[in-house]
């Protein structure tokens, strides 16, 4: 095996060395009636030639990932500098681990401390940590951070939020004694119902809502956070398509208390959903409740600045069942990919990109809109996804449009709620030209006519 | 004579600023297309309150050349497995294989949304469903979950996943008398975090004098009927094979428990035993070491949780299935389908009542399942058992060449991994955080330290197989010659280390007044 670097003759030198007669002496341990006798049914080994036509050939049966796309929920197609890739394919960064010695860990260190500092920057909080897994568990991790932190146990949830961030909350908190209460939103609006908080009071520890929502729509976070904090709760702001920061205002100068994110769209391919990077950031007060890792300044005895992992009374390894969560390794790369991207991208990129998205999108929306039948259901301002009604059901006109002109038009809501068979979700970005947009448009206006 | 060169950047010293100090205003490090439709006025697009006022004001502006040595001059500062042995102990720091991440670089797969319908995305759960195969057959636990996105996150849902089944089997009533988690005092943190988020209270395991589970006590905690399961590591985080593990999983059976295996430490056991033979119900693997998938600097992870048969309908949605699917449920190979005039597919399947739901949005982090079939099918039913051999082989060895100068707390012959204590050294004042630093200045990144938490001044060793026999004997000779200093010139050694460009930080104060970003008040004091 080519990535093991001793023969089998030096193994085998090595074994007389120690005084171990056999290979299976080795394993004398297990007790023998547990040991496999036979070898495994897995497929013989092959060479890098054949792996790679191999995966290439299962690659292709993927047609979705050749089309134009339009797809958004929680996963975005933005453009990505080419040194992102190159950056943290260095060895240095990819195959280090934790950085439990600093000494000889500097830059991963200072690296997620940039991170950490970004994060604060475009959420406009105070601290952030070193990223969890995605949006979607750190949002979980949210709802149990804001229970410990108010000793509360009852959590509104907007029913705006994508529904896999609400299932993922719901499995969390199932044995941890939160009573999950959903908020509505308004159907015209496309917004979360100030009035559907009426479960919230004396026993709240959060209000959770998502901005821009999974429909795409801007939330009035600071009216929200002003109801919440109110009733003595946390406002929780989930954020799935993180390059709105660059143009809306952030949700702490709305006045959250916790805010999560999906980081994806910060220089991390689609790769069907994963590895992604969860943001999450909250008040310097809550420093001591926040889950996961965080790295802070520290001096040698020089008086030479450095970075340390810190505050750890916080985490598992020392706390045990009382840490602040049970995450250990989080998403360290491509928490560093999102830091190259910003950085490349820097202050005016990113600016840039969120207005290219927004200006996008609402030319996209004004075009559809003017096709006969087709509506935009939701008058809530919008980023860069709406909600589209279409004269009939979604969901075949999509597979239609996919089939023959080879775009991915949007995400059928029928998928998610069955109440809304004729809507969907389109998502336009920076990399979707007028081209492609007018395709679609052209594409939707062959079922104008009543089908 | 004093050197006339003057330099006229600071590029070559390594001590680099954070991006933010070398921010200037008007750099620019990217281009975009212009914008290709009719432009309005972006208040008239999204009211005014909606928007951002800061100007995003301190988010840096840097040129791409900037970024690009910013980044390399920071890197330079990190070891890493390329650079040599990585023995961290239950981490298994094993080489990364390039090819692996080529793999998860293919467009068909790096360019494919998640909420694409899977009709149009068969190759991507083809590869979801060889994976859950592959592992299936490795641990000998057929059901499976790809979702889970790391170690600690493959616990929570394994934990999750006895709950919802003794919630199932002993109704409401019977299953709040079962609220207790055996963990052995020798366990990884995440096991009682975990268990915690799922509702369990846990109950601590000695260990024997042996290092291994005290029998007698766990019969004991057996007996007072409230134990939900147990958790253990195995071979345990000592490196010892649990070998009363059938005794183990039969007692906690025969109290209505159920045992959850951590599979840290595979590693030691792919091709040569399985944890679904043992007894085990349920397990996590870790991609991220058994299988390779790069640690990236502290992630991404993948945690699959495996379970046995009866668990399966617990396990997080959607399940990735095949149809039409297999006749029975034996893996026999070449087992014919059940009609050949079927095309295969691969479809997402929710229809499992009893499930505990969804652990994460999506798939969970499907470029490391790439890279951990790449591994897999590169090295075959006798690659993987040879890497195992191979990881065993490495640690026996360095136990051997250890023994003389480190103390070894157990005498049994440990798996992938050894556990040795500063007990000798502790008599000229040298600690084990002392001799890791010092290994530092040999070259080599220290061991795993202050863990199990049950030896005083652990250093757990774990060589893997990624090594070869010269870097061994260096390794050892390292570590026999700090021995040597320990006792010469401990000095040498409570200082360690020397030849970093930094030295120990002052963790503690860092905690006491953290500063956990850069502000812009900050710069001018302490940039270099």
């Amino acid at each position: 095996m080519r990535y093991i670097p001793n023969s089998p003759d030096e193994r085998a030198d090595m074994l007389e060395q120690i005084g171990v007669a056999s290979t299976e002496q080795l394993f004398e341990s297990i007790p023998e009636n547990l040991r496999l006798r036979e070898h495994l049914k897995v497929p013989a080994a092959m060479s890098e030639l054949e792996l790679l036509k191999r995966f290439e050939d299962i690659g292709t049966r993927n047609q979705a990932a050749q089309r134009i796309s339009f797809l958004g929920g929680g996963a975005y197609s933005h453009y990505t500098p080419t040194i992102v890739d190159h950056l943290i394919s260095r060895s240095e960064f990819f195959t280090a681990y934790t950085p439990y010695q600093p000494e000889i860990s500097q830059g991963t260190l200072q690296a997620i401390f940039e991170f950490q500092t970004l994060v604060c920057q475009l959420t406009g909080m105070d601290i952030a940590n070193a990223s969890m897994y995605d949006g979607s568990t750190a949002m979980a991790e949210a709802v149990l951070m804001a229970e410990r932190v108010t000793r509360r146990s009852k959590v509104i949830v907007s029913s705006a939020i994508h529904p896999q961030y609400l299932e993922v909350a719901h499995t969390y908190v199932q044995h941890a004694g939160i009573d999950l209460r959903h908020a509505l939103y308004c159907t015209e609006l496309g917004t979360t119902l100030p009035e559907s908080l009426s479960a919230l009071d004396e026993n709240t520890a959060a209000v959770v809502v998502q901005s821009p929502n999974f429909f795409g729509c801007i939330e009035d976070v600071s009216a929200l956070a002003e109801k919440a904090h109110n009733a003595g709760a946390l406002l929780v702001v989930v954020v799935t398509e993180a390059m709105s920061l660059g143009l809306l205002r952030s949700p702490g100068a709305c006045g959250a208390d916790i805010v999560v994110a999906e980081g994806q769209s910060f220089g991390v391919p689609l790769s069907y959903g994963g590895p992604y990077v969860g943001l999450f950031a909250t008040r310097d007060k809550y420093a001591r409740q926040i889950p996961g890792r965080l790295v802070g300044e520290a001096y040698d005895k020089h008086g030479r600045r450095g970075f340390v992992l810190t505050l750890a009374t916080r985490e598992q390894h020392i706390r045990r069942e009382k840490a602040t969560s049970n995450i250990c390794t989080n998403e360290g790369l491509i928490a560093l990919a999102a830091t190259i991207y910003l950085e490349t991208m820097g202050r005016r990129g990113v600016q840039e990109v969120a207005h290219q998205c927004a200006q996008k999108a609402h030319y996209a929306a004004r075009e559809i809109e003017k096709l006969a039948g087709f509506s935009l259901p939701f008058s809530a301002p919008f980023f860069n996804e709406f909600v589209v009604r279409a004269p009939a059901s979604a969901s075949p006109m999509l597979d239609q449009l996919a089939k023959e002109k080879g775009i991915d038009g949007g995400i059928a809501l029928s998928r998610f709620d069955s109440e809304r068979p004729n809507d969907f979700l389109v998502c336009v970005t920076e990399t979707n030209t007028r081209e492609e947009i007018d395709a679609l448009v052209d594409g939707l206006a062959s079922f104008t006519a009543p089908v | 004579m004093k050197s006339d060169i003057t330099k006229v950047t600071t590029h070559i010293n390594p001590n680099e600023a954070l991006i933010f100090e070398r921010s200037q205003p008007g750099r620019i490090g990217y281009r975009l297309p212009p914008l290709d439709v009719d432009e309005q006025s972006i208040n008239k697009l999204i009211p005014k309150e909606f928007l951002r006022d800061d100007d995003l004001e301190g988010v840096p502006e840097v040129s791409e050349v900037d970024v690009i040595r910013h980044f390399v001059r920071m890197s330079t500062w990190n070891y890493s497995i390329d650079q040599g042995m990585y023995p961290l102990g239950s981490c298994t720091m094993k080489y990364n294989s390039r090819l692996n991440e080529k793999v998860a670089r293919i467009a068909g797969f790096a360019g494919l949304h998640p909420l694409t319908l899977a009709e149009d995305a068969q190759g991507a759960l083809e590869v979801i469903y060889q994976l859950q195969e592959d592992l299936a057959e490795i641990t000998g636990l057929p059901g499976i979950s790809l979702q889970p996105a790391a170690g600690a996150h493959g616990e929570m849902t394994g934990v999750m996943i006895i709950r919802a089944f003794i919630d199932a089997r002993d109704g409401e009533g019977g299953s709040a008398k079962r609220r207790t988690m055996l963990i052995p005092d020798s366990a990884h943190g995440t096991n009682p975090a975990s268990a915690h988020l799922s509702g369990f209270s846990v109950k601590t395991i000695r260990s024997t004098a042996e290092g291994l589970t005290d029998l007698d006590h766990l019969r004991e905690l057996c007996s007072v009927g409230d134990v939900a399961g147990l958790m253990l590591t195995n071979p345990n985080t000592l490196g010892l094979f649990e070998r009363n593990i059938k005794e183990i999983c039969r007692i906690v059976h025969e109290a209505g428990g159920l045992v959850y295996m951590d599979g840290a430490n595979m590693n030691a056991l792919v091709g040569v035993a399985r944890p679904g033979d043992m007894g085990v119900d349920v397990i996590h693997l870790n991609l991220h070491k058994t299988f390779s998938t790069p640690h990236g600097g502290g992630g991404p992870g993948c945690g699959p949780c495996c379970c046995t048969k009866e668990l399966e309908p617990f396990l997080p949605v959607p399940r990735i299935i095949k149809t039409p699917t297999r006749r029975g449920s034996d893996r026999t190979e070449g087992a014919p389908d059940v009609s050949t005039s079927q095309p295969t597919r691969y479809n997402l399947d929710f229809n499992y009542p009893q499930s505990i739901g969804r652990v994460k949005a999506f798939f969970g982090n499907y470029g490391m399942m790439l890279r951990a079939l790449a591994y897999i099918q590169t090295h075959g039913y006798d690659g993987l058992r040879e890497a195992t051999e191979a990881a065993v082989l490495n640690a026996r060895y360095i136990a051997h060449g250890l023994t003389s100068d480190y103390e070894k707390p157990f005498d049994a012959p440990p798996m992938h991994e050894v556990v040795f204590t500063d007990k000798r050294q502790t008599r000229k004042g040298v600690h084990t955080l002392d001799i890791a630093k010092r290994l530092i200045d040999y070259g080599f990144h220290p061991m795993t330290i202050y863990f199990p938490l049950i030896v005083q001044g652990a250093m757990l060793i774990e060589p893997t197989e990624s090594v070869g026999r010269q870097e061994l004997d260096q390794f050892i000779e390292a570590m026999r010659s700090i021995a040597r200093e320990a006792v010469e010139d401990p000095e040498l050694v409570l200082n360690a280390p020397h030849s970093t460009r930094i030295g120990r930080l002052d963790e503690a104060a860092a905690a006491r007044k953290p500063v956990l970003r850069w502000k812009p008040k900050q710069a001018a004091s302490t940039a270099q």
